[in-house]
This record gives structure tokens, sequence and C-alpha cells, in this order.
């Protein structure tokens, strides 16, 4: 099975292929548009600031591969900053499109009072489950509600729609998008890749859903 | 409510794991990768690698313990010691690090922390500082792993950290570092309300109850803990029952 790990020069893309690796897969790290279209898995890694990322995915050319490649209907898993580059624009320094996979924006974390919390978010927060049925047979399937996961990230999605929201997680007051999901499109803002064993979970069930996908 | 994180700082030389108090007279407790897997399968939340002897040496020795690390350790990496350019820190992250930890550089050339979060993201950047109580109430800035003086107020220089892009302030209490006497809670009681990034907690826990007193006093955002696990004297499973037991949150 080819899974492919996108690499742009951003991200800790060495952590994605240990953690895929530890899963049994044998993930390729690759910005080459073939590879890509021919993948049955991509993850799209990313740490960093919003602008620098889309800059990053246009240098190399890879905007329109992971268009074409999120409408071919196999499984694309956005991580962290690859999660918000999910989305139709960014508002981080500057107002910046974003991929355009899943309609929403990407905003500041504030918290109840305004943005004078604890930022970063730098720590273990539970993931929350919307209803009971809306994990199953998704990346977080089998995956019990308020499960730790390791965030570290200022901003965070704001989905259009409510029923992309594949879990939220309260911070400060407030309750924002952790993971999203529109079809066969998945994006964390937390890292599965070091969230220890329920973390390593979640990719092996991304796996799963690229191996159903191919047959 | 924060949850607090755990995490155990290995410090390093010559490929060992090593300790001392007041970071002087080391010695060997054992080998880095089976102790980052033994803490990561006893469900440590962070791990901290630094290179002891490395701002001597102008380099950082520690990339392939980190690369060996990293393929069983899923959760996240921080590196320090002898990280001076951005080419160290693409190597560290590269090798598997998730953040790098820079102290020595940072005081030698402060521009350097914006142009690290600049180019890698303020969450990559630890800035670490080790304070040495000066006058009642102030603490100087040491570099080179605690041993040079800079005559910086430390606290003056962690607010310039943050507003460099730092995304959390390492605070290690030279005073009480590898005495096993406890946290300096009255260190982080003066930095806490200053810095609005996330704070860690590192030197002096030798018992659980360190760690409580520290808690509950001031709210650091996590518990950085050497002693207590390398000389065996407490598990981790049983140090977050602990803190847990009185009312502090933490990851299960």
């Amino acid at each position: 099975m080819s899974i492919v790990v996108i690499d742009y020069g951003l991200g800790n893309t060495k952590s994605v292929v240990n953690a895929l690796k530890n899963q049994g897969a044998e993930p390729l790290l690759s910005n080459e548009p073939e590879v890509i279209a021919g993948a049955e898995g991509v993850i799209l890694p990313g740490v960093g600031a919003f602008p620098h990322g889309m800059n990053q995915l246009r240098r190399f050319d890879l905007v329109d591969p992971l268009i074409r490649y999120a409408q071919s209907g196999r499984p694309l898993l956005g991580i962290c900053l690859g999660m918000q580059m999910l989305l139709s624009r960014g508002l981080e320094f500057v107002l910046t499109p974003g991929l355009g996979l899943i309609a929403g924006e990407v905003v500041p974390l504030a918290s109840e009072q305004g943005l004078y919390g604890r930022i970063p978010h730098v720590e273990w927060s539970p993931l929350i489950r919307p209803t009971a049925e809306k994990w199953d047979d998704t990346i977080l399937h089998n995956i019990d509600s308020k499960t730790e996961a390791y965030f570290v990230h200022s901003f965070i999605a704001n989905p259009a729609e409510e029923k992309t929201i594949l879990a939220s997680t309260p911070y400060q007051g407030i309750a924002f998008c952790s993971a999203i999901r529109e079809g066969n499109i998945y994006g964390c803002q937390f890292h599965p890749e070091k969230s220890g064993l329920e973390g390593l979970k979640i990719l092996e069930n991304f796996l799963k859903i690229a191996k159903g996908a191919k047959e | 409510m924060h949850k607090k994180r755990l995490i155990a700082r290995l410090d390093i030389k010559n490929s060992f794991v090593i300790k001392g108090i007041h970071l002087e007279g080391l010695r060997k407790i054992g080998e880095p990768n089976a102790m980052a897997l033994e803490y990561y399968n006893q469900g440590i939340d962070e791990l901290i690698f630094m290179d002891a002897v490395a701002a001597y040496y102008d380099r950082n020795s520690l990339f392939h313990i980190i690369e060996a690390a990293c393929r069983d350790v899923f959760v996240p990496i921080t590196v320090g010691g002898g990280i001076r350019t951005l080419e160290d820190i693409r190597q560290a992250l590269k090798s598997g690090a998730d953040k790098v930890a820079i102290n020595t550089q940072a005081i030698a050339n402060p521009s350097f922390i914006k142009e690290a979060a600049q180019t890698f993201g303020s969450q990559c950047i630890v800035a670490s500082i080790v304070a040495k109580l000066s006058t009642p109430g102030h603490w100087e800035a040491y570099t080179y792993n605690g041993r040079e003086p800079t005559g910086r107020d430390a606290l003056e220089w962690a607010k310039e950290l943050e507003d460099l892009g730092a995304g959390e302030i390492m605070l290690t209490s030279l005073d009480q570092e590898g005495t096993k006497k406890g946290y300096d809670i009255t260190l982080y009681e003066a930095f806490r309300p200053t810095l609005s990034i996330p704070l860690i907690a590192c030197g002096g826990a030798g018992r659980h109850e360190h760690l409580t007193q520290l808690s509950d006093a001031v709210d650091v955002d996590a518990l950085s803990v050497a002693s207590l696990f390398h000389y065996g004297l407490a598990g981790i499973a049983e140090t977050k029952e602990v803190l847990a037991a009185s009312g502090i949150e933490v990851r299960r």
C-alpha cells in the first residue's frame, strides 16, 4: 500500500513517518505530483505559520496535486498546520487562501476573555465526540470520547459547517474544532504521532481507511 | 483548568545520562534510549534531552540519540545544548525532535530567537533560562549549562524572550537543581504573572510533595523531573496518581 507523507520543507515529517512505520506501513516522503496521484493515502503534516505553509506548498507546486488527490476520494489527513491549510483561508498575519477543501477559516485561539489566555496551547487535552455514532468508521473509530491528545498551536480551524466537526476540545472556557472531516478529507489539530498509544491507533485507523478505499 | 505536563529531563554527556548537583559533579545514571523508552512506556508526557557539555564545544552531539529515540517514543521530544544556528535547529528537527531548547546562544544573540521562531514557528522554540538567586527577589541568568553568570536579570530576560517569539520558557533553578530539596517556589511565583506563554519548572524535585507543593502555589504548565525518576525514587504512573489525588489535573 502506498502511503505518502508530503515533504515540503516544513514540519516533523520524521515523527510522522516513524509513527506510520510503527503501525506497519512503509510510507514514502515525497513532493512528486505523480507519486501523490498514485497514493492510496496522503498525510499532510506541518508546523508553523499559515502563510509560510501555503508558500511552501506553492513553492513545491503541490496545491493542484493535493486538490486533485482529494477529489479522487482516497483519504487525505492534514495534521496541525496541515489540517488548517485544508480550509478556505487563514487569518494568521495576513489573509491567505488555503487549499479550500473544507469551507471555513483559521482564526486565533482566544479564551472566553479574549486574546489574554495562555497561548500557545501546549498541552494534552481531551477529544470530545459530538454524537455517539460520529466516530464510527472514521480515523477516531474505537477511540473513547475524552481521550487526551497532544496539542501545540496558537490558531484554530473554524469550519463553516458544524457537521464537519469530528471532535472538539475545551480550552480556557471555549471549545474549538480539534478534528475535522468532510468525506475522505480529515484533519487533526493535535499531533497523533506524538499522542502515545491512542495517537498511534488514530494513524492505524487512517491506514485501515486507506486500505478499505483501495478494496 | 490546565492539564499539567510531566516531563522527564535527561542530561547527557558522552552518550550517558548523567546527573549532578547544581549542574556540577556529574555522575553516570544510564543509557539514554533505554531510559527514554522506559519513561515512555510508563506514561511520561514529554522528554527533554540536554547535551550537558555542548555549549563548550559549539555543537550538539545528541542527534543520533534523538534519531534512535523517536523510532519508539511517540510523545514530544525537546533537544537542547549547543544549538547555535538555524542549521542546528533544522538538523535537530530532522533527527526527530519536535522542539529545541536554547539558552547560551540566545544570550549571545537575542535576535536568534526571533529568527528561529519566524523560521520554524514559536511552537518549536523553548527558551531555556538557568537562574540563580542574586539578591532577594532577583535572579541572574546563567549560560554554559549554569557555569557562566551573564549579569542579566532573569525575569527581564524571560519577558524579552517571550516578546522575541519563544513558544515556552523552561526555567531551571540553579540553586535547587540536583538537590532533591524541592522546586524554588518563589522563583516561579515571581515569573508566572509576567509570562503568558507556557512555563516549565525545572530543578529540585526529589519527592512527590515537591510537585504538589509547587502546583498548589503556582500555575506552571509543566513539571520537569530528573532525580525523582532517575534514581528510581518514584514511578511515573504513581507520580501521576499522587498529583491527581491532590487535585492536579494530569494526563492518565
